[in-house]
């Protein structure tokens, strides 16, 4: 068991590499000059440029850029911002706490809220409507349903506020905007489980055990339904990070999306690759746990 | 990593649609495709202003009502059209043609060149799809172009890894090895003998593709990154819509709910066509 853990850290290692050198190629590849970005509106001379040249290690060799940008990605330090003059870890830390915050409620919710839809709602015509409504919730553009929430509950009812991370009502609509398109798909994917479990002999066997059904559904047909639920909620944390750049642009919400905008928009390379590169760990480690979390699931896993 | 078992959403909802379902998709369809390709049957001018109608509510004149310089937000949708499927298509055919001809690389080279981009493929498909294409975006500038092959370049891991599948099991089949024994030369064997055969549940994945190229595109162009106004693409209609919100709702809402019945349409027809042509498991 230890080796197959070892492994599977050794192939996230191997993923991150792989981000961070093909952030380095991309920021390579970048057309222009990294003098004239690193310069922007600034002030400009012959001096200034040398200087540019000196500090960034700009005329050194390609390979021993690259050898240096990986050693210091190594110890946490992902390059300075073009656009902020300021180390690129100090401006994407400022802003992770309040993307983490709606991450993580966003999360919370549509984990509870695929539980109920699945597994509470099993009579037929329920699932039909909830079968429906998953669709529609995961064709939906995301910051489509953030603005009828927002129109509705912040502009029309006055219950939430109407933009900004102040406290915990303005987390309501955010979390709740992302939480449901995530609803959407572990509930379809949990109740694909749930069914196929319980086809199986052992729930047969349960219910000739007495059991009553719904207790068949939570003690034996939950955890193997689990299995491709907890891959799925893997892969949610993909979305996350990525629905969080459009939301916060909807509500208004400081933190990681808008930095990445703005970046993106000033062409400033270093935060846009280091947004990239965070996201590439977040993955690896969410998908380590996962791997985790199925030998946890299912003890048959545990013996190879 | 499990990186393998994870697979487009679309692909992995296995959800029966109902005939009516069916029927209503491929008309919404249909309609979007006329008015992308004739919109002045359905709508006037999409830029014309009439600062006397600003702001106002749907009624029987304005469908959808009218923006904040009084232009008829029905006919900017309808106009709109135009836009955005022209910017999911381009996007799905850059996917498709790249995801191709790296899915048939991979599947034909040796162990160690294959096992690289099979994991760069994978390891590309895990990731938000958001950021591959703000990167590229970063990188490329914006404007409608880059956004077209940003969302393009994002979503090649997508086919090339179903194209490296399929190739995978083609290049063991009896008629390739019969082909070789022939004679046939490498370039006609891929060609004529492999090539046709990987294509099969390519049109699918397009189709349920373009769907996501839609929403991805109306995502970037809502952030700014696509089309400026005041052209009627839909994202950026949307986002215009977004600060009038509070006395307005439909200038962003209407457009929105429209992109949505475009999505859901495109995925019902692909559940279909899946159904129909391939049984259901794809990939």
């Amino acid at each position: 068991m230890t080796r197959a853990i070892l492994r599977r850290v050794g192939a996230g290692v191997l993923v991150l590499w792989a981000a961070a050198t093909a952030a380095y190629l991309a920021l390579l590849a970048a057309p222009g000059d990294t003098v004239d970005a690193i310069i922007g509106d600034g002030a400009d001379s012959p001096l200034i440029r040398s200087q540019i040249i000196q500090e960034w290690h700009l005329d050194r060799p390609a390979v021993v850029q690259y050898v240096d940008f990986l050693a210091r990605a190594v110890q946490g330090d992902l390059g300075r911002s073009y656009l902020l003059q300021r180390p690129v870890a100090e401006v994407i830390g400022g802003q992770l706490g309040p993307t983490l915050q709606l991450a993580a409620t966003a999360a919370g919710f549509g984990i509870v809220l695929a539980l109920v839809l699945a597994v509470v709602a099993r009579r037929p015509w329920v699932r039909r409507l909830s079968s429906t409504t998953e669709l529609v919730l995961v064709s939906t553009p995301p910051f489509l349903i953030g603005i009828v929430l927002l129109s509705l509950f912040s502009f029309r009812l006055g219950w939430f506020p109407v933009s900004g991370a102040q406290g915990a009502a303005a987390l309501v609509l955010p979390a709740i905007t992302m939480g449901l398109p995530i609803a959407g798909t572990l509930a379809q994917v949990l109740r694909d489980g749930l069914d196929r479990a319980l086809d199986e002999p052992f729930a047969v066997t349960a219910r000739a055990r007495g059991l009553r059904e719904s207790a068949v559904l939570v003690r034996h047909a939950l955890k193997h339904a689990l299995l491709p639920t907890v891959t799925m909620l893997g892969w949610s944390f993909g979305v996350l990070i990525g629905g969080t750049v459009i939301i916060e642009q909807v509500f208004g919400r400081p933190g990681l999306g808008q930095v990445t905008v703005q970046a993106v928009n000033a062409s400033d390379l270093p935060v846009v690759l280091a947004v990239v590169i965070l996201a590439a760990a977040v993955f690896v480690v969410v998908n380590t746990l996962t791997d985790l979390a199925y030998l946890v699931i299912d003890p048959r896993l545990r013996r190879s | 990593m499990t990186i393998a078992l994870i697979r487009p959403v679309a692909a992995r909802l296995t959800w029966r649609v109902p005939r009516p379902g069916v029927t209503a998709a491929a008309l919404f369809l249909l309609v979007a495709l006329t008015s992308a390709v004739w919109p002045s049957l359905f709508a006037g001018d999409p830029l014309a202003a009439d600062p006397l109608h600003v702001l106002e509510g749907p009624s029987g004149q304005h469908w959808f009502g009218t923006d904040q310089l009084g232009r008829d937000v029905f006919g900017r949708v309808v106009h709109g059209a135009r836009h955005s499927l022209t910017i999911g298509v381009s996007a799905i055919v850059i996917a498709v043609g790249a995801g191709i001809l790296l899915g048939l690389i991979a599947g034909l080279s040796h162990r160690i060149a294959d096992e690289a981009l099979s994991r760069s493929f994978d390891a590309l498909s895990a990731f938000p799809l958001v950021l591959l294409a703000l990167l590229f975006i970063a990188i490329a500038g914006t404007g409608t172009t880059s956004l077209i092959v940003a969302i393009g370049v994002a979503l090649v891991p997508h086919f090339a890894r179903v194209v490296r599948a399929q190739t995978f099991v083609v290049r063991r089949a009896a008629y390739v090895t019969h082909a070789v024994a022939f004679g046939a030369g490498r370039a006609r064997l891929v060609v004529r003998h492999v090539l046709p055969n990987v294509l099969g549940p390519i049109p699918v994945l397009a189709v349920i593709g373009l769907g996501e190229a839609i929403l991805l595109a109306a995502g970037l162009s809502f952030l700014g990154m696509g089309p400026q106004p005041p052209s009627p693409e839909w994202g950026a209609m949307i986002s215009e819509g977004r600060g009038y919100l509070h006395i307005a709702w439909w200038t962003s809402i209407l457009p929105g709910a429209v992109v949505t019945a475009t999505i859901i349409s495109l995925t019902v027809a692909g559940r279909f066509l899946q159904r129909r042509f391939e049984g259901r498991d794809l990939a």
